[in-house]
């Protein structure tokens, strides 16, 4: 029997990455000549046998501390990183192996809104645009469509991208994003550090997104009630591994209730992590 | 044929992208541009009063040819350096683009920005050397040719350099500044070739930089035609078929190894 195609499919995905080790203890002179000529290296399992599977027109939710290997995992899916172990598939086709065609279905939103900080969001936008074939013009039609959208005064499209605030920044992000009319969107932590009305624009435009097409959606965040809002799943992530996964409502079910008050998303990731989403990894 | 339309028109992207930076960035490159002419001023004086108006110009050819060819491969280089910094390099490599679309984009904002340079300076020279430096007896079509075909040689060097910053931005700046000095070292800029130690000679044989120089100085001191630098021109074109491809190659090993360990994340 043929297997389905999901829109996304993750299997066994690991990345490891080798830092020299940190010592706290002060090092003897032949321990820091033998330093120069041998560093000892320590393996980080960023990202450990991760497997998932996202339908067309789902959003996923990856929930997970700093540093618990949300963004490596975003990274391996978007071609940036190559995975050590594992297979990662955008509509069917392999990431490394026929990364081209999987670069044209895809986009990325990521925490640092990266662009030229001294173009202005209509130069850097149409950079991005033209990167994928889009005209000058219709970029420019596009960018301010999405942008008025998201509550961007469109006036401000001339204006260099360093004047601007980081709630505007990460909404020219989003509508660079978007231009290229994504099959798979990633979305990493978009909202975080965003000020409350431009975090509810940004969560309401995702929402907008997924009644209009049927794009997979991948949001990454640290933001329990966004998570709760947005998406149809969630993994829970620590130390690059998923230690949970299901809706909102099957990932609350299996938390034991205190005192006769109901588990919420937070109790959840706090019994199954062992600390809080804003400790470090 | 359609593909090759549209990833013209993707690296016309990198071209206006550049521009528009440079635009940005006008003072910046006003503090350059005074320091091209003051460095291929300060360089031809040392031979005013000292010799005769072909050494002024023999010296003036070797700052001018040297400022276009360092600034074009330092441009390509300095392309990637920039998106590092920027953090904006993960996004052009998540592009639905070819690397060498990519490449050629910056390739060309590199020939464009570096021939506009050298033409402004060429044009203010005469104003400072005067009676100094006679280019009456230039050959002007031999100049464009040799240029354009020794770009090719330094667009490959630069795409080898761009790997540097690829993998570090700081480290990478500092690693293509010692590629430019071994080259300005051993390509007889400012000298013969014969003047350097014997064992250094062989070097300065498979540098393009000597090829191009010989050329231009004798189409710009002697009217040298086309057809009489053929033989060097003929280096110069094999040489620059040579480190093309093996620029991409360096490249894509480079972007691999990027991937594998994780160094595309913005630094700076």
């Amino acid at each position: 029997m043929e297997q389905p195609i999901y829109g996304l499919t993750v299997r066994g995905v690991t990345k490891h990455f080798h830092r020299t080790k940190r010592t706290n203890d002060k090092p003897r002179f032949h321990q820091k000549l033998q330093h120069i000529f041998r560093r000892e290296k320590e393996i980080i399992r960023a990202v450990d046998d991760i497997s998932l599977e996202v339908n067309i027109g789902e959003i996923y939710g990856i929930l997970g501390a700093n540093g618990s290997g949300k963004s490596t995992l975003i990274r391996l899916i978007s071609t940036l990183l190559l995975p050590d172990a594992g297979s990662i598939q955008v509509f069917g086709d392999d990431v490394v192996t026929n990364s081209l065609k999987v670069r044209q279905v895809m986009n990325r939103v990521s925490v640092e809104a990266s662009f030229f900080k001294r173009l202005s969001s209509e130069e850097n936008l149409i950079y991005a645009a033209r990167l994928y074939g889009i005209p000058a013009p219709e970029a420019e039609r596009k960018s301010k469509q999405i942008l008025e959208r998201l509550g961007f005064d469109a006036d401000r499209m001339n204006e260099e991208m360093e004047h601007l605030s980081r709630g505007m920044q990460q909404k020219v992000a989003i509508a660079r994003a978007l231009l290229t009319a994504p099959m798979l969107l990633l979305l990493d932590e978009p909202t975080t550090g965003l000020d409350p009305k431009s975090k509810r624009d940004v969560q309401a435009f995702i929402e907008e997104i997924r009644q209009e097409r049927n794009a997979v959606i991948v949001l990454t965040t640290h933001d329990m009630a966004e998570a709760e809002r947005l998406c149809d799943k969630i993994a829970i992530i620590d130390k690059g591994r998923f230690i949970a996964e299901g809706t909102v409502e099957e990932l609350i079910a299996n938390a034991p209730s205190q005192n006769g008050v109901p588990a919420t998303l937070e109790d959840v990731f706090i019994a199954l992590t062992g600390k809080g989403i804003e400790e470090e990894d | 044929m359609l593909n090759l339309v549209r990833e013209t028109i993707v690296s016309y992207a990198f071209i206006e992208r550049n521009f528009n930076l440079l635009k940005r960035y006008l003072s910046w490159e006003i503090l350059f541009f005074s320091y091209s002419i003051v460095n291929a001023l300060t360089i031809g004086l040392i031979m005013v009063g000292r010799g005769s108006s072909e050494d002024v110009l023999y010296l003036v050819i070797g700052a001018l040819i040297w400022g276009f060819l360092s600034v074009m491969m330092r441009e390509v280089s300095d392309a990637i350096t920039w998106e590092r910094w920027e953090g904006t390099i993960e996004y052009t490599f998540m592009a639905p683009i070819y690397r060498i679309t990519h490449l050629v984009g910056s390739c060309l904002f590199a020939i464009l920005y570096g021939l506009l340079r050298t033409a402004l300076v060429l044009a203010i020279m005469p104003l400072f050397f005067g009676e100094h430096i006679d280019l009456s007896n230039a050959n002007w079509l031999t100049l464009v040719v040799t240029v354009l075909i020794s770009s090719l040689s330094f667009i490959g060097i630069g795409l080898m350099a761009a790997i540097f910053p690829l993998l570090s931005p700081e480290k990478g700046q500092a690693a293509t500044g010692i590629i430019q000095s071994m080259l300005l070292l051993v390509s007889g800029i400012y000298y013969e070739i014969e003047v350097l130690p014997t064992w250094l000679q062989p070097i300065s044989q498979i540098s393009p930089a000597t090829y191009t120089l010989r050329s231009i100085r004798a189409a710009m001191l002697e009217n040298a035609s086309v057809e009489s630098q053929i033989g060097n021109l003929s280096l110069l074109l094999v040489i620059g078929v040579l480190l093309i491809p093996l620029g991409f190659w360096v490249f894509h090993l480079g972007e691999k190894y990027a991937k594998r360990v994780g160094r595309l994340k913005r630094s700076g």
